[in-house]
């Protein structure tokens, strides 16, 4: 049977399926981890109790987030090994490193200290079970630290040389691998990209939940809290996403070129182009509307400047690579995911800085405004999902952008892919990965809401030193 | 082989011992869910055992899968692609039962329970049963080319002896769970768990004959290290009979303990028939060994620092977190 299917493009499909899938709830469960250790320490410093019960009630969407996230994080280690054998075997020496870090140094953190923080509200005090969460949050953030580490050698590879023996790559200095510049521009944009995420969830579902006019004043704390965190972390994401644009021109030029849908120089001064029309077969942009200056002021901080266009890189990289990959290669990045990724995740950042100063000024002590501007409610509800499209964007740039390799100018990822998986073997993990990722979204969502239909009458209403158990029958039962 | 190789290839296998100590009796336990446990409180308790260790207990996996691409990446290559549909299953399995506790304490309806208990109990059972028939196949040689890639038939890994492998470490586990549950919990669950333990260790003394005679005849175990296999197996049975005197005895931690021990016996007795391969073939001169299979000295010199210095820190916290949840929970 032959469906035209190759297995390097069943395997990419998986991987991009499975990636996508497992990072809607690795930024979710970082920020989420994050918000709730914030909402905790508030109560430990505050004493005021309306705040542990916010750590509880949002703690219940942390942990279906957490428990998704995980699971889903399982295909993903031993994808490397069943999809991408050649991967492996290429790679092994550098990439293995900080997975296994990763596991032994912030996965066993994660696991232990969330299993103490869910059942150990009522044997700890207050300020040892708020360390608990804390110790969760950090362990999210090293596990990010270390998989960005093994991503940034593939995006831009350090600290190693090529085996002449074996055609490996070997790993030569391990502190080059951990102080590869990529790394330390791609960790906090991701990291305040999650914080983001978890914030306006929380900022969101709130807000729906402040359309039905109860337990007023503790959604509107929630959304105060996240909003403030929120704004941050807004402001930290897109600084962090301009200082890594303007190494991304540097390193990765191809990349830069394509999420401005250039294909010819810009010439000096350069316009952005808001919208363009491009035409990926001939290589040219049809047309586009343009502001003068700006991709000056994005590349360089600058009001002058060329910028090169994908025609001329394509050129260099012929040059640069067809000894060793030959005369056939294909350097164009998909042009079109790129261009319109970059201007989701643009347009998102902006968005939510807006709606975080709109709403926190809404929602000062002194004002009810935000419950009567219902329209704004909604907008802010909105924003729930908008996150994870904005990372996912953010990921079809980095990921898509490294076309053709897998490891930057040394591994294509036709080369890497595993020799002897069958192509109907790939078809059924496809299949079996797609109904169990929609079953477990739609599980996820339906979860969710319901929590937030329930609300938090449960912990308010019950009495102080009642004991709170997160798998008891009160908990969640309202038959 | 070097010093470093010879350390890695034990630390994989000390990796894989806590895995199976641990997510054994989490995957007897998650079976237990719809056997033992016969009312909705008996469910509560027996999924309150595990609740809080059982996502750590399952890190132990994901780390020996690391530290084997850290370590041993031709290992890992060959390993992961070659039991393609396996793994599938495995990860299916892990991936219903990951999800399954923390769904269930959501649900409103008892049709909504029912599904994640199902999904609990059939994916530890799985998981256990795969886990085994995977790790019994792969000491039986496979074909693999010379580059390392294993292209297996159906019958290569589905076959008596691994589906006797598969059944053997269910049962394991799921003895090791009856144990966890005796030691965790009061009255008529703990008094169950007993009494369902007794003819079942039975069963498991047939099973591990046949799975013994198997061994003999499948494997090149009993050729290339004869002594030290009978040793492990007879190890096997010892601590099986201190297990079935735990039960009948009733002596919790005794059972407990060496059900725990048998689990990881069956790992050393695998890993002892590997050495010095990691992978066996069924043409000798394909088979991956541990020399050629690792990273470089720089690599696996790294890791050893990183390791040893990381670890005694998570075992402290590991098992100080067993210690806070100690006591006995009653139905």
């Amino acid at each position: 049977m032959n469906l035209g299917l190759s297995i390097v493009s069943l395997a990419r499909f998986q991987f991009a399926m499975t990636t996508v899938f497992h990072f809607f709830f690795v930024p979710l469960s970082i920020g989420l981890a994050f918000v709730v250790a914030v909402m905790e320490t508030i109560y430990v410093v505050k004493k005021d109790v309306m705040y542990k019960h916010m750590a509880q009630f949002w703690g219940r969407i942390f942990l279906l987030s957490f428990a998704v996230g995980v699971v889903t994080g399982i295909i993903q280690e031993f994808q490397f090994g069943m999809n991408w054998s050649e991967y492996s075997r290429f790679m092994g020496d550098i990439f293995g490193a900080p997975l296994a870090i990763e596991a032994l140094v912030a996965f066993f953190m994660e696991s232990t200290f969330i299993g103490l923080w869910m059942f150990g509200w009522d044997r700890f005090n207050a300020g040892i079970h708020c360390a608990f969460i804390w110790l969760t949050s950090i362990g999210t953030m090293i596990s990010a630290m270390w998989i960005l580490a093994a991503n940034s050698f593939m995006q831009n590879p350090v600290g190693f040389m090529i085996n002449a023996k074996t055609g490996r790559a070997q790993m030569t200095s391990f502190g080059a691998v951990i102080k590869n510049p990529q790394l330390w521009y791609e960790l906090p944009h991701v990291l305040f990209g999650a914080f983001v995420t978890g914030s306006f969830v929380v900022a969101g579902m709130a807000a729906f939940a402040l359309l039905k006019k109860k337990n007023v004043q503790f959604f509107r704390k929630s959304i105060k809290v996240s909003l403030i965190i929120g704004l941050l972390a807004t402001v930290g994401v897109v600084g962090m996403g301009d200082v890594q644009t303007r190494y991304i021109i540097k390193e990765q030029p191809m990349k830069f070129a394509a999420t401005e849908g250039l294909y010819k120089d810009s010439g000096s001064p350069a316009a952005w182009a808001i919208v363009s029309g491009m035409d990926t077969k001939n290589h040219k942009t049809d047309w586009s509307i343009e502001v003068p200056y700006v991709l000056d002021i994005l590349s360089y901080h600058k009001l002058q400047g060329n910028v090169k266009g994908q025609n001329a890189i394509n050129k260099e990289l012929h040059a640069k690579y067809d000894k060793k990959f030959g005369k056939d290669m294909n350097y164009y990045v998909p042009t079109k995911t790129l261009f319109w990724s970059f201007r989701t995740m643009a347009f998102s950042g902006g968005l939510f800085a807006l709606i975080a100063i709109v709403g926190l000024i809404f929602n000062r002590a002194s004002s009810t405004l935000i419950e009567r501007q219902r329209w704004f409610l909604w907008v802010l509800g909105i924003c729930t999902f908008l996150p994870f499209v904005a990372n996912t964007a953010g990921w079809f740039i980095t990921e898509l952008g490294r076309y053709p390799w897998v490891v930057y100018g040394l591994l294509t990822i036709a080369d890497a892919v595993s020799p002897n998986v069958s192509v109907a073997s790939l078809l059924t993990s496809n299949i079996i990965y797609f109904c169990l990722f929609s079953g477990l979204g739609v599980v996820m969502i339906v979860l969710s809401r319901r929590a937030l239909h329930h609300g938090p009458d449960d912990l308010l209403n019950a009495p102080d030193d009642a004991p709170y158990d997160p798998y008891g029958k009160e908990a969640f039962s309202h038959e | 082989m070097s010093n470093l190789q010879f350390l890695w290839f034990v630390l994989v296998g000390v990796l894989f011992s806590g895995f199976f100590f641990l997510e054994g009796f989490d995957f007897g336990v998650g079976m237990a869910i719809k056997s033992l446990a016969q009312t909705r409180e008996e469910r509560d308790v027996v999924i309150h055992t595990i609740g809080p260790h059982w996502d750590a207990n399952e890190v132990w996996l994901i780390t020996a899968g690391g530290a084997m691409f850290a370590s041993f990446p031709m290992w890992y290559a060959s390993l992961f692609s070659g039991f393609y549909l396996i793994l599938l299953l495995i990860l299916v399995a892990l991936i219903m039962r990951g999800v399954s506790f923390e769904f269930r304490s959501r649900m409103e309806s008892d049709a909504g329970r029912n599904f994640w208990e199902w999904a609990a109990a059939i994916g530890s059972g799985c998981a256990a049963f795969l886990f085994g028939m995977m790790f019994t196949a792969m000491v039986k040689g496979m074909p693999i080319n010379a580059n390392g890639d294993m292209t297996a038939h159906f019958t290569d890994y589905v076959n008596l002896f691994s589906i006797v492998g598969g059944v053997a470490v269910t049962l394991l586990c799921y003895l090791h769970g009856l144990n966890f549950i005796r030691l965790k919990t009061t009255g008529t669950l703990r008094e169950r768990a007993l009494k369902w333990a007794k003819p079942l260790y039975w069963v498991l003394f047939a099973g591990e004959v046949v799975f013994a005679i198997l061994l003999f005849f499948s494997t090149d175990f009993f050729v290339k290290k004869p002594i030290s296999t009978l040793i492990l197996v007879v190890v096997l049975v010892v601590l099986t009979c201190l297990a079935t005197y735990g039960v009948y005895g009733n002596h919790e931690w005794l059972s407990f303990i060496s059900s725990g021990l048998s689990l990881i016996d069956v790992v050393v007795l695998l890993f002892n028939g590997l050495f010095p391969r990691v992978m066996i073939a069924n043409n000798a001169a394909n088979s991956i060994l541990i020399k050629n299979a690792s990273n470089s000295p720089y690599t696996l010199h790294l890791m050893t620092v990183i390791a040893l210095s990381v670890l005694p820190i998570m075992l402290v916290y590991f098992i100080w977190s067993y210690w806070v949840f100690y006591k006995r929970l009653a139905s």
